[in-house]
């Protein structure tokens, strides 16, 4: 009898890679602060499912995963409302978030 | 068990990866970044769908409710408090074309090697768990084992939000 595909760990990992190099893609080609942070969340997901499908598969605990991803969504939680705050003071003083022209700095 | 179930399980789990791969997609190749908050939505119920499939409703409950309840309009927010669209861009020239390719040639070769590599060793199979990993079990481990990250992270969030209040507001004129 053959596996199902939801059932089979290179499938999970697989997704994970592509939303990796998906992420690292766009925040490599993305020339405005926004496009980079959504870039940097996709890599954040491929951290986590990564982390929940190879908890589903080799660990003999199935909760440690479970909460280590909860983990995970709190600090990207964070990690955008820092930087959405800095995008915002950036903004108001360059009129401009393209990360081309915000290149100076001061202090 | 209903005939046909598997084939609507398989349906359904071909329809959620469908789903992610092109919210992926959308968020980083499209102009217009409203566009691309959009195509991160889509990814991240697809990723919940992903979670329900490794066994934790929980997760999936908590991705939509995190990330397309919270980050998502957030970062709507911003895109609104700024005029963030991408340039146009620009055209290729030859020279770019070639890296480009050889670009691509190294990222298939680290393919390969990486999936041979991967294939060669082989995963541990699954002992005997031991726990049913239910949100019970999540709580009960929240509450005794890992009391002291689960303060942390609230810590870490608290001062987030501080930051984030106080980074934002500085430079604001009282006009």
């Amino acid at each position: 009898m053959m596996i199902a595909a939801h059932d089979q760990l290179a499938v999970y990992l697989g997704i994970a890679a592509f939303l990796l190099a998906a992420g690292i893609y766009g925040l490599i080609r993305r020339r405005t602060f926004i496009g980079m942070l959504i870039a940097g969340e996709l890599i954040f997901s491929a951290a986590a499912l990564n982390v929940m499908a190879l908890n589903r598969f080799t660990s003999p605990d199935p909760s440690v995963g479970q909460i280590f991803v909860l983990f995970i969504m709190g600090l990207a939680a964070a990690e955008v409302a820092i930087g959405l705050s800095i995008i915002i003071a950036v903004y108001r003083n360059y009129r401009s978030i393209h990360s081309k022209e915000v290149s100076e700095l001061e202090g | 068990m209903i005939p046909g179930a598997s084939f609507i399980i398989s349906a359904i789990f071909v329809a959620i990866v469908a789903l992610t791969v092109v919210g992926a997609l959308l968020a980083v190749m499209s102009t217009r970044i409203i566009r691309s908050v959009t195509g991160l939505a889509l990814c991240c119920v697809g990723l919940a769908g992903l979670y329900y499939f490794l066994g934790s409703p929980f997760l999936a409950l908590m991705e939509i409710l995190i990330y397309v309840g919270a980050v998502c309009v957030t970062i709507v927010f911003g895109v609104m408090l700024s005029e963030p669209d991408e340039p146009d861009p620009r055209e290729f020239k030859g020279r770019e074309l070639a890296w480009g390719a050889v670009a691509i040639a190294v990222c298939a070769a680290l393919f390969w090697a990486i999936t041979r590599f991967a294939h060669a060793g082989g995963w541990v199979k699954l002992p005997a768990q031991q726990a049913d990993g239910s949100v019970r079990a999540l709580g009960v481990s929240l509450l005794t084992t890992y009391s002291l990250p689960f303060e942390l992270i609230s810590l870490v969030l608290l001062v987030a939000i501080l930051g984030a209040l106080v980074i934002a507001r500085g430079g604001r004129d009282k006009s």
